[in-house]
């Protein structure tokens, strides 16, 4: 009798397909996931619909991975779905693990996103009042659209989750890797951050670090970095030191900085808290005056503290988004 | 009823609590509105404990080191220091309003002094009034209850072990 | 008795989409809308970024073309410096883009495509995939495929240091320039990507030019729509995809307008309707008509189809000929047939193959001056591409300090919402028969309208709506005295 095949669903909330892109860049690997699973739900390539989620029974699904933050209703209807009809729900990439990108309009107010898509750009149709509803009718029938949330919530906000593969995208090696441990049944204890190393960016970076003392910090763009030498250490703020490793360093070694995708090393609950104190320590002052001047050259200490995971920090959001 | 702010405060062991104490024996009155933590010093303020008492509710948050110069372990206030110049941007940038969070030098002599900040600091954040993001925290209480809780089931693993 | 039929979600596509299909008593269509559910709100939230950060974050837009994104928001950055760019950064650019193109093309042309062609519009669901093409092709071609793309991205990898989510682009160039050893690495990759594009078209003439059913859905069927073309060209009017001009040509060959980045808002305009998060681009000096065809429509397409009509020539002969075969069969240019552009994509991947070749071998491509330090802040840029699946508008402000003020974008796919709309329309009324029971073949059919575009709706819907109830409340002495609402629908 034939074994019974793995019954796997990938789906994608607030997202960009790049964690699902990631899936396919394991290359032939698919292949060998299709010999031992049937991949009933994956959207991107695969022509499963709601309805067909929706008749299976609950755990049926040996495997669901979510990427994607949770922005709107139909996100969060799908989480609940799937994490109902799943023995295992994993939240795979960033934005799943801890917002994500789309993390970032917790800064903002629906009400100003709304006024900056629909109410006031150079291209919009002169005079433009309307704007998208949950619910419009026309003479033919009722269309509906999903609610905005008025934030942007990480998927363990909306369900338990299982495993947490991080990355923006992850590494393909580590969707592979992962993806076997679960058609081996070889998986940690629940809660777990997989497909990752528990060192932190610095650890696994070729950069030549000396000593850190800044006087001076400069943006990507106003020098030329010497690609041998730690960025932080030549003033480029560089998030390496309070990121998880995994990724293969990609960044550093194109000769841009961390910007944190990987989310924090572990046990470390606010990654944009442990950003500003690194760069901080590295400041060679004493004097209040000069230090303030020196930080001074440092913008959007927001942006850079929580790129990926506002969602995730321990305030979530900002007074104006409220 | 009326608003009382809770303010939270880090307080280093060597100068600044010694200078809370202080003002306490000389029986120094002062608003009852600051709850006290003590560290070591205050170069051992982590960020993430000044985020996580105004995501527990606090209204204002207090750090108090030695004065320049005279940290006990030479380096740590300054480290403070420089901390605290991207803190209080972060915290600006969350949209609490920078009267909130405060880092101050109060040395073992200043117990007259701490007092006066408290009063200060406290009658400030009466008219701001709450702070403007709501808690995202438990309460402490239930925090330190479940830290508890897995802590004896831990130890219950281990004599099953 | 009437009823509604929902295709949700949409599938074989980048992004979340729906497809709401009203039957009238007799089982007929009265009405069919393609709705988008999604949206972040890009444009809000990149303000108060630094301005070098923001082709790094707007790479994730979309994880399928995000060196689209990257590319038009390093020129609209690359313009708020003034312009300043080291001449070698743009080859190396448009390199890169070139293999980026070639991943795009192949995953759509195989995974999200073919299965339609090669396992049949009707084939059971569960075998309608990448799954489905491999077990008829046999694993060797479906090794050749997965082998090809692999190839694409290990060429941006190389190249960019990343393939999803390139951080390369600065003010001023690149981050990291190509060495001898990486090159060489290089090119045989692009040598077997050549090949890989004649094995494509050699396909697409096997398995959908051989089929005559597929040849009458393509020539004849209802996937036609008399809308006009959007495409960027170089200064010959041949197809390019990093630079140039915007060119729009009604669906007879006549050149509407042209422009140049900086002036894409005098030409573009955006409408939106309450029953969809995404906005519908239209030619702005023809005014919003509604959704309709016909030569005075201010409605047009921008899809590697609409390149192609509107571009005289490819950039490189093998392409050129490529194009000149698919035209005559086609029966001309321009050509309003929609499914064509399958065959359009490949088409493309020649000029992709070919344009690698030539960096490969440019003399000065392993060259060190691939950045320079920009000396001013001029506060505003547009910088336009032509993403894999329409032409990609950036526009940002930037203050004295290179902060983020403001940024507008129009998506590739955006300019193709209005078209998907009506398409969509014109095929389920056609495959949906008054009393027959629409089965999963005839939805499958309906879905193959909006395929043929390459959609990325995450792209697409960058921005963000809300609902919007207006209620104003007028007090005096702590009465209310009026009440006014404004409502969203």
């Amino acid at each position: 009798m034939a074994e019974r095949k793995l019954q796997v669903a990938l789906y994608w909330g607030a997202a960009c397909g790049g964690c699902d892109v990631a899936v396919l860049d394991t290359d032939a690997f698919i292949l060998d996931l299709a010999a031992v699973a049937d991949i009933r739900f994956w959207p991107i390539a695969v022509d499963g619909k709601y309805a067909d989620v929706e008749a299976m029974a609950d755990g049926e699904l040996d495997l669901a991975l979510f990427n994607g933050a949770v922005r709107n209703s139909e996100n969060r209807r799908l989480a609940e779905l799937l994490r109902r009809k799943a023995k295992i729900f994993v939240a795979l990439g960033t934005c799943a693990h801890m917002g994500g990108i789309p993390g970032l309009a917790n800064g903002a107010s629906r009400e100003e996103i709304f006024k900056r898509a629909y109410l006031a750009n150079p291209s919009l149709e002169s005079g433009n009042i309307a704007l998208p509803a949950v619910e419009h009718k026309v003479p033919a029938g009722t269309l509906d659209v999903p609610e905005f949330y008025r934030r942007v919530h990480k998927l363990d906000d909306i369900v338990p989750v299982d495993y947490y593969v991080p990355g923006c995208p992850p590494a393909p090696d580590q969707v592979k890797a992962v993806l076997l441990a679960v058609v081996q049944g070889n998986l940690p204890a629940r809660g777990a951050v997989v497909g990752c190393s528990e060192r932190a960016v610095c650890d696994d970076c070729d950069r030549r670090k000396d000593e850190k003392k800044v006087k001076r910090f400069y943006r990507p763009w106003q020098v030329i970095q010497d690609p041998e030498r730690c960025l932080l250490e030549q003033g480029i703020i560089c998030a390496g030191s309070v990121t998880r490793s995994g990724c293969g360093v990609r960044c550093p070694d194109s000769g841009m900085p961390c910007r944190g995708c990987y989310g924090p090393t572990a046990n470390v609950r606010d990654q944009g808290a442990k950003l500003i104190s690194a760069v901080a320590s590295i400041v060679d002052s004493r004097d209040p005056q000069e230090i303030a001047s020196i930080l001074g050259e440092v913008p959007d200490i927001m942006g850079y503290a929580y790129r990926f995971g506002m969602p995730a920090a321990t305030l979530q959001r900002t007074v104006g988004s409220l | 009823m009326e608003f009382e702010p809770v303010i939270v405060g880090f307080l280093c062991n060597w100068c600044s609590y010694t200078g809370a104490d202080l003002a306490g024996t000389a029986r120094i009155k002062h608003a009852p509105n600051l709850r006290t933590i003590r560290v070591m010093c205050s170069g051992r303020v982590d960020p993430t404990f000044v985020l996580k008492a105004f995501a527990a509710g606090a209204d204002g948050v207090l750090v108090c080191g030695c004065h320049p110069g005279d940290c006990h372990y030479i380096e740590g206030n300054y480290k403070a220091m420089r901390r605290f110049e991207l803190l209080k941007r972060m915290v600006a940038g969350y949209g609490i309003d920078e009267r909130r969070l405060r880092l101050e030098w109060v040395s073992a002599s200043e117990g007259e002094r701490f007092a006066r900040l408290v009063d200060e600091m406290t009658a400030d954040l009466r008219r701001l009034g709450p702070c403007e993001l709501a808690p995202t925290l438990v309460p402490w209480q239930s925090d330190l209850g479940t830290l508890a809780g897995e802590a004896a089931a831990a130890e219950r693993e281990v004599t099953h072990g | 008795m009437s009823r509604t039929i929902q295709i949700d979600p949409i599938t074989r596509l980048e992004g979340h989409g729906k497809i709401t299909i009203f039957l009238d008593d007799q089982g007929a269509v009265e009405d069919c809308y393609f709705q988008i559910p999604e949206l972040r709100g890009f444009e809000r939230f990149v303000e108060g970024r630094p301005i070098e950060e923001l082709p790094r974050i707007v790479t994730r837009i979309c994880g399928v073309c995000p060196a689209s994104h990257h590319m038009a928001s390093a020129k609209a950055v690359d313009a708020c410096f003034g312009g300043q760019v080291a001449p070698l950064a743009h080859k190396l650019r448009d390199m890169y883009y070139h293999a980026h193109y070639i991943h795009s093309h192949i995953a759509h042309f195989y995974a999200l495509a073919a299965p339609d062609f090669v396992c049949g519009p009707g084939c059971d669901p569960a075998q309608r995939n990448i799954l489905g093409v491999v077990a008829k092709v046999g694993l060797e071609i479906g090794g050749q495929v997965i082998a090809s793309r692999s190839k694409a991205q290990r060429i941006q990898a190389i190249l960019g240091g990343r393939t999803t989510h390139l951080v390369w682009c600065l003010p001023g160039g690149v981050s990291k320039g190509l060495t001898t050893d990486e090159l060489a690495e290089i090119r045989p990759l692009v040598g077997e990507l050549y090949d890989f594009t004649q094995f494509s078209l050699q396909l697409f003439r096997d398995v959908i030019l051989g089929n005559p059913e597929y040849v009458e859905l393509i020539l004849n069927g209802p996937y036609t729509l008399d809308v006009h073309n959007m495409g960027l060209v170089d200064q010959n009017n041949a197809v390019n995809f990093y630079d140039g001009q915007v060119r729009v040509v009604d669906f007879e060959g006549r050149e509407i307008c042209r422009y140049s980045p900086a002036e894409y808002a005098t030409h573009i305009a955006e409408h939106v309707e309450p029953w969809t998060y995404l906005k519908f681009p239209y030619l702005r000096q023809r005014g919003w008509q509604g959704f309709r065809e016909g030569l005075d429509t201010s409605l047009y397409t921008a899809t590697p189809l609409s390149r192609l009509n509107v571009a005289d020539r490819m950039a490189t002969p093998q392409a050129q000929a490529a194009r000149e075969e698919m035209f005559s069969t086609l029966g001309g240019r321009p050509c309003r047939a929609l499914l064509a552009a399958h065959w359009a994509r490949l088409v493309e991947m020649v000029q992709n193959a070919e344009m690698l070749k030539r960096y490969c071998d440019d003399p000065e491509i392993t060259g060190p001056e691939y950045r320079l330090i920009p000396d001013r802040i001029t506060g505003e840029g547009v910088g336009i591409v032509e993403a894999m699946r329409g032409t990609l508008t950036h526009h940002y402000t930037c203050d004295q300090n290179g902060i983020c003020t403001g940024a507008n974008l129009i998506v590739g796919t955006t300019n193709n919402n209005a078209a998907i709309h009506m398409v969509t329309k014109k095929v389920a009324s056609t495959m949906i028969r008054p009393g027959v029971e629409p089965d999963n073949g005839v939805l499958n059919l309906i879905e193959m309208a909006f395929r043929s575009f390459d959609p990325c709706f995450s792209c697409a819907t960058h921005s963000l709506p809300g609902r919007m109830p207006l209620i104003v409340t007028l007090m005096q002495g702590g009465e209310v005295v009026r009440t006014f609402r404004r409502d969203p629908s």
